[in-house]
């Protein structure tokens, strides 16, 4: 039998060929910052001064300006660590996993997606140290030799896994990022017209010559550094759910914690990355390299994971009551009916009955739905994580110590100040790096770029070289 | 040979040799002109390498100004005094005094600073017990808001000037005969009361006027009426069978609640902590507030306060009719239990008690006739030996008032007294003040009386004081000072006996006394200075003669009169009625300035830092409010807004109001803190009546939040949590309420105890461990302020208690029961109708602390190592190494894991005994006080365990059986905490253990096999039938 597949649609529409590509994400690193960048930019800056200011004020007076209590240790400063590190695992995804398993389509959003998780985990850091009482004594977290008669850290301690998992997870992150980005920035180093933009781009571009030998390398190291990220998309979310599975808190204390965390991740950090995108796409006119196929496959993955993390709400419940445990029982019976129950349903809606319209062609293919539909799953992420922390916490074993937790001015602002670094720095990246991988789109388009146009515009424009020839010195 | 030595000239001007060289030569450094330094100091021609020098000096003068540190002064003994060891703790026995209230008393002071106040082990009254208030009172002490030296209005003078112008002016009115007036409370010191005899004497004209804040004036007047003894009795609470109390809170505040604690709690002691003892006396409580002591009844009912005189009448009537007394023409009440209650009065007649709250001598007549008929008064009502906490006399101080009105008085002095604030007529006592000649006040602050009077004269707090105390005839316990006066103040005796012309050396006259008194009592003692030292030492002296057998009184009352006269007043009514009560931890309001004491939480409601209109749920759906929601409430004329606490067990349409709050002249701490309840009380037949049957009661519209420790009522039915049960049942099977869980395995079901990934600590030399009986456990509280005080817990304050963070190590949770029926109601439903407390719930107390669990939760998780195991059994924590992750706090099952929100000391926003120098003079130095951003928790008192190894080392010896104690178990006035070693089997813990491990004691929790180094015993109550036993799940799957 003979099956010949389906023809496939161009990854990259409207027969794109490589100088477009390169004039299409080189004009925004190389022209004027666009109205919208600048008032974005503005916005997110004033955020993060604000922020800062906050979490200046939460490290002066001291965590007591929070809301917390004797019996809700954590709440927002967790929910949010947990929150963005779920975010930054979609970027490891995309540049890890879809690469191995030869996904092209990545290509358009994969730089993106890994910038994303690396401000994501650095956002999801700074909760580490803002949560601390002591953060000055953050260091001691680490296994550093000392003179306190050489005291070790706790390995026991799930926090000090989390400490390993996070400091590896954003090293390898940002060595991959930055690996990717060296030939893209050797581009823009070649065509840059200011000393000083050739000096920068030039010292981050590493002396890349664009040699057969420097490109193979380039390609078994992508490989190796998928290779090596790939266990941490699974592994970082699985130690941070040991936060919660290793405690003896009924609603932490679960099995089920490490593939529902994961699932978890992928699913918000893939409406993450969708938002982004969906913006990145319209401000910087890239509609033909982030298609409508790119955010149809993503909804995919969303719908995928949010049902994933759908059966493992249920699955909790069914083993709360099948397990007899009362306090289990109790637990997620006040999850449900509970004084948080609104916290719980609002995840149960956003989480689990959002993603399932994605059924719909029509709503998986518009740029609308999809972008309401990524905000509300991420809505309903938080959520989960503050159901997961406060709800559980609020109401454990001894009924004396059953206290509510009501956020204040400085919970929410110094929330705040995240999102003002994220975008700070996100705004920052979209200006002065190419948001969509060059080099790997142009890997993509052969096919389509058989045919080229007679006269290109930008840098190169002017007649095509009928007959190039490369290598004159080769005779 | 040629000359080789060579010729070196040291400049031109030698090898010249001119005369100005010559002249100099003998001068090593030359010395500048006159003018050349003027010329420096003002900078005018000044050499150039000068100019640098100077300014160089200059800027380094100026750095080093600019850096000096703050310097600490820490001044070592130059001479160290005989006797004192820096970092060795003295201990001085002396006697607790706060108005009528007494206990004796041990104070630890430490490099001459009274640090911890401890009970008296050889008082047989305390019995080594304290409460929270005298565990409080050291912090009074260290009040920097107290009056520094005598005023005279707002001047400060000196003592001497004092003396002159008060003795000049005293003599001036006791020359033409006018009224010299002494207001206190009671005074149980019989020197205090030879200096005011003294006084009298000098000053013929003058009177001493006692009166109490909470009386107790109608039992003497009805033991007057009675007995023809004008006296409190006191109470045996150890040989009741039957206890009934009709509003009598006798464990909390009434009469001498320290001294019935223990006995109370004798008979309440089962198993082994009770000697293998099953039986239990059966404690009955009728009232209108649900009081600490109501929290501990096995029966429990209700009534308003115009029904109390009738419920006393009707319980005399149904026992009189089987005992043979006249019965009373009373109109009938329908209490619950009150039937049940009569027939077991008679059953255990000769081993009963009935006790009265009441002020109304007439209530207190029949309570009399009740106790004659029941034969209490050869057994457990003792009127030969009465105690003397309370004296006042309120005819007395009514006629007091009336001629203070009059104008008929020309001097008052006021000792241990603020009527302005705590008497139902303080205003009118105000209005008078100014009026009188001359007014002085022996009061610590410029109170509400205090800050109108013309002199204060301030008096020491009773560690500063020489004195002595006679709590119960024949009784005696001496008072010594445990710190030299802190500020210039005098105690009120010496400044009498100034003024009546005598020397002022108190302690002489008190030495004098007892030697003149009470060494004639002594035996065994050859010379008084060998009975004086010796009752130095001990703080007590109970000579053999003072204990003398209950009996021989005849009841001489007019049952018929006192009838007719509860008739007439308690008639039934409509309205809401008012309830006044003392609060455990706030009294009558004389230590309100104290951070501990705010910060109390109150046994029953667990509320602090207010007072509040209580009211049950059914009077708040009525009145349309709910919790938080200000209540106006106004009795003849004046009213207080107070915030709704919905409380149960309270009776329907009734309001509790606590007094002692309200302060407005107390300091910083107490000022504005609550409403004063006082004004409400008023005065019916000459006694002081805490009750206002006709009130006005009305929604204010306003909100107010209470701020409580604990907000959830129930146990949620957790037997894992509470195991109680009943002693009917509990004769049979002394496992008589316990749940054991079980786990299903495949090979059968197990104990999860069984099950284990834990390799667990050895304990090879101690295993410090405690046991809690919560049988025996009142509530009291004496522990959690005993903790506070060890500890160095800081005081937070309203507001962050309302956010839920108070600091303290210890709790008592206390858990109301539901009427829910679980089982027919399904989950969602049934859960939500066991978070609703019974209207006239049991109550349970249970202490909450550290479990010092073997696998402890919170140490698997530390990051940082901060908090570990000890080879002795305990969970240790290292403030220094805490980073703060809170991680171990979250992780603790019991949630006994405290975090430093904010930076507690030298912070303004926590402006309690942690922000001034004189209130850090509390702090106990062998305990760190915590950083900001640290974890702290229950250590068992490791500083203790730690000082008494080492006492054992240092004399070659193994630490004794209950040597070593934590501040918890010394502090409870019941025993109902045993701490010990567990590895020791001398031990007191070890002994119970041993049969208790298999019948009452439990673990809490039991199931998550944490393995608590602390046990509690089940609560068992004296009933026929219990409650069905709630539970929400027997196994586990």
């Amino acid at each position: 039998m003979h099956i010949t597949s389906a023809v496939r649609t161009p990854l990259v529409s409207n027969g794109k060929t490589y100088a477009d590509v390169t004039e299409d994400v080189c004009k925004q690193v190389e022209g004027r910052p666009t109205r919208e960048w600048t008032i974005a930019f503005t916005i997110s800056a004033l955020v993060l001064v604000y922020g800062t200011a906050c979490v200046f004020y939460t490290w002066w007076e001291g965590l007591g300006v929070w809301g917390l209590n004797k019996t809700v240790g954590w709440a927002w400063d967790i929910t949010n660590f947990v929150w963005w590190v779920g975010i930054g695992h979609a970027g490891t995804l995309i540049s890890a996993i879809l690469l191995l398993f030869r996904q092209k389509w990545r290509t358009s959003i994969n730089r993106a997606a890994e910038a994303m998780t690396i401000f994501a985990v650095i956002c999801a850091a700074t909760f580490i140290f803002m949560h601390m009482g002591r953060p000055w004594l953050a260091y001691w977290a680490l296994p550093l030799p000392n003179t306190f008669g050489s005291l070790w850290v706790n390995f026991k301690s799930p926090l000090v896994w989390d400490v390993f998992a996070i400091s590896t997870y954003f090293t390898v992150s940002l060595v991959f990022w930055y690996m990717g980005l060296v030939p893209d920035l050797a581009t823009i180093r070649d065509r840059a017209r200011s000393k000083v933009s050739r000096y920068v781009y030039g010292a981050f571009s590493l002396g890349w010559n664009g040699s057969a030998k420097t490109w193979a390398r380039y390609e078994y190291m992508s490989l190796i550094l998928a290779g090596i990220s790939t266990p941490l998309v699974l592994s970082v979310h699985t130690i941070v759910s040991m936060d919660f599975a290793t405690s003896v808190i009924p609603g932490w204390h679960t099995t089920i914690f490490p593939p529902y965390f994961v699932a978890g991740a992928i699913f918000s950090g893939f409406a993450m990355v969708q938002n982004l995108m969906l913006i990145i796409r319209v401000v910087f006119k890239l509609e033909d390299y982030i298609t409508v196929e790119h955010i149809e496959s993503m909804n995919k993955i969303i719908t995928l994971t949010g049902s994933i993390v759908g059966v493992a709400y249920i699955t909790e419940f069914f083993i709360a009551w099948y397990s007899g445990v009362e306090f289990e029982s109790y637990a997620f019976i006040n999850r449900g009916t509970g004084p948080y129950w609104w916290a719980y349903w609002a995840m149960m809606t956003c989480n689990v009955i959002s993603p399932q319209l994605f059924w719909s062609k029509t709503i998986r293919t518009s740029v609308v739905w999809t972008f309401v539909l990524s905000v509300i799953v991420n809505i309903g992420m938080w959520f989960e994580r503050f159901v997961i922390i406060v709800t559980s916490l609020h109401r454990d074993y001894l009924p004396s110590s059953w206290a509510m937790f009501h956020p204040t001015l400085f919970d929410i602002s110094d929330y705040l100040f995240s999102f003002g670094l994220f975008f700070t720095l996100f705004l920052l990246f979209a200006k002065f790096l190419p948001v969509v991988n060059m080099a790997e789109v142009k890997a993509i388009i052969k096919s389509s770029s058989a045919q080229l146009p007679k006269s290109v515009s930008g840098v190169a424009k002017g007649e095509r070289v009928t007959a190039p020839t490369f290598n004159k010195n080769a005779d | 040979m040629e000359q080789v030595t060579k010729r070196y000239w040291k400049g031109v001007e030698e090898l010249r040799n001119d005369a100005t060289y010559v002249k100099n030569a003998q001068s090593e450094f030359a010395e500048p002109s006159g003018s050349d330094l003027q010329s420096l100091i003002d900078g005018t021609n000044a050499p150039r390498r000068d100019f640098l020098k100077t300014l160089g000096f200059g800027m380094a003068a100026v750095s080093l100004a600019a850096c000096e540190a703050p310097v600490r002064k820490a001044i070592p003994y130059l001479n160290k005094p005989e006797g004192t060891f820096p970092t060795i703790s003295d201990y001085y026995a002396s006697t607790f005094t706060d108005g009528g209230d007494h206990a004796s008393i041990i104070v630890e002071t430490r490099e001459g600073r009274p640090i911890k106040i401890e009970g008296n082990p050889l008082s047989s009254l305390s019995r080594g017990g304290t409460t929270a208030r005298v565990q409080a009172s050291l912090l009074s002490l260290y009040d920097n808001e107290k009056l520094k030296g005598p005023k005279r209005g707002e001047t400060d003078i000196d003592w001497a000037t004092a003396d002159k112008e008060i003795i000049s002016q005293l003599s001036t009115i006791a020359a033409r005969g006018g009224a010299i007036r002494i207001v206190s409370s009671t005074i149980a010191s019989p020197s205090t009361k030879a200096v005011i005899a003294d006084f009298v004497a000098k000053y013929p004209s003058a009177r001493h006027i006692v009166y109490d804040a909470n009386s107790a004036s109608g039992i003497i007047q009805a033991n007057q009426a009675s007995f023809g003894k004008a006296v409190v009795p006191s109470y045996d609470f150890s040989k009741a069978k039957t206890i009934v109390s009709i509003g009598a809170d006798f464990l909390g505040t009434w009469v001498a609640p320290l001294d019935h604690a223990k006995p109370y709690a004798k008979t309440r002691k089962i198993g082994a902590v009770g000697g293998g003892n099953k039986e239990m006396s059966r404690h009955y409580q009728f009232e209108t507030i649900l009081s600490m002591t109501g929290a501990n009844a096995d029966y429990r009912g209700t009534y308003k306060p115009s029904q109390e005189g009738l419920v006393v009448a009707n319980l005399y009537n149904k026992v009189a009719a089987k005992l043979g007394g006249t019965a009373v023409n009373v109109s009938p009440v329908t209490v619950q239990y009150l039937d049940k209650a009569a027939a077991d009065l008679i059953a255990s007649r000769g081993a009963a008690v009935v006790v009265s709250g009441s002020n109304d001598p007439n209530v207190q007549i029949l309570v009399n006739a009740l106790n004659s008929l029941l034969g209490s008064y050869s057994s457990t009502i003792n009127l030969n030996v009465p105690v003397n906490y309370r004296q006042g006399n309120d005819q007395q101080m009514n006629a007091f008032i009336d001629e203070l009105k009059g104008g008929r008085v020309q001097a008052v002095m006021f000792y241990m007294a603020n009527p302005v604030y705590d008497h139902p007529r303080g205003a009118e006592i105000a209005d008078a003040l100014p009026k009188v000649g001359l007014s002085l006040s022996f009061g610590d602050r410029a109170d509400e009386t205090g800050s109108l009077v013309k002199y204060m004269t301030p008096a020491p707090h009773f560690l500063e004081c020489w004195n002595d105390t006679e709590p119960k005839a024949g009784f005696y316990s001496l008072t010594q000072p445990a710190i030299t006066h802190i500020f210039k103040t005098r105690q009120m005796q010496s400044s009498l006996l100034t003024w009546a012309g005598k020397s002022n050396d108190f302690q002489e006259y008190v030495r004098s006394y007892w030697r003149t008194n009470l060494f004639p009592k002594a035996t065994g003692f050859t010379t008084f200075d060998e009975f004086w030292i010796k009752s130095l030492h001990d703080g007590v002296f109970e000579p053999a003669s003072a204990t003398v057998a209950a009996g021989g009184a005849t009841f001489a009352g007019n049952v018929a009169a006192a009838s007719t006269g509860i008739s007439q007043r308690y008639k039934p009514t409509t309205g809401i009625e008012v309830a006044l009560y003392e609060k455990v931890g706030m009294g009558t309001g004389s230590q309100a300035n104290n951070p501990w004491i705010q910060e109390f939480p109150d046994p029953v409601s667990k509320a602090c830092w207010d007072n509040y209109a209580a009211v049950s749920q059914k009077t708040a759906t009525d009145l349309g409010v709910e919790q938080n929601e200000t209540l106006k409430i106004e009795v003849a004329g004046k009213s207080v807004e107070l915030p709704v606490l919905v409380q149960p067990g309270q009776a329907d349409q009734t309001v509790a109001i606590a007094i002692g709050y309200g302060r407005s002249k107390s300091g910083k701490c107490a000022n504005g803190v609550g409403q004063n309840a006082y004004p409400l009380a008023s005065v019916i037949g000459g006694t002081v009546s805490m009750a206002a049957v006709n009130a006005a009661v009305s929604k204010a519209g306003g909100r107010h939040e209470i701020a409580q420790t604990q907000t959830h009522e129930t146990v949620m039915g957790r037997r894992a949590v509470l195991q109680e049960g009943i002693l009917a049942r509990y004769k049979k099977n002394p496992k008589e309420g316990r749940y054991e869980p079980k786990v299903e395995t495949s090979e059968g079901a197990v104990t999860p105890t069984d099950i284990t990934l834990w390799h667990g600590y050895g304990k090879p030399n101690h295993s410090w461990g405690m046991v809690i009986d919560l049988n025996s456990c009142i509530g009291c509280g004496a522990c959690v302020v005993g903790c506070i005080s060890e500890n160095n817990t800081p005081t937070v304050g309203r507001d962050e208690v309302l956010a839920r963070r108070e600091m303290h190590w210890m709790r008592i949770d206390r858990y109301y029961s539901s009427d829910a029926d679980f089982e027919s109601m399904g989950a969602i439903e049934g859960y939500r109708a066991l978070e609703v407390a019974s209207a006239n719930p049991e109550v349970t107390f249970q202490p909450m602390l550290c479990q010092h669990c073997s696998n402890a939760p919170c140490e698997t998780v530390c990051p940082v190592l901060a908090t570990t195991h000890s080879t002795e059994g305990l969970n240790q924590m290292t403030y220094n190494r805490c980073i703060g992750t809170r991680y171990c706090a979250n992780n603790c099952p019991y949630k006994v894991r405290r975090f430093n929100w904010f930076k507690y000391h030298d912070e303004d926003k926590f402006d309690y005994q942690f922000n001034n120098d004189l209130g850090k003079m509390v702090i106990n130095p062998d305990v760190t006080v915590r950083a900001r951003g640290v974890i702290e928790k229950c250590s068992f008192c490791v500083q203790r365990i730690q000082e008494g190894k080492l006492t054992a080392k240092k004399e070659r010896r193994r630490p004794l059986p209950d040597e070593i104690q934590s501040a918890c178990a010394q502090a409870c006035p019941t025993d109902a905490i045993i701490f010990g070693d567990m590895n020791n089997p001398e031990s007191t813990i070890s002994k119970v253990l041993s049969t208790e491990l298999n019948e009452r004691a439990f673990h809490v929790l039991e199931e998550i096999n944490v393995r608590p180094q602390i046990a509690y015993l089940t609560k068992i109550r004296n009933k026929e039938e219990g409650p069905k036993q709630e539970t929400t799940q027997e196994t586990h799957a």
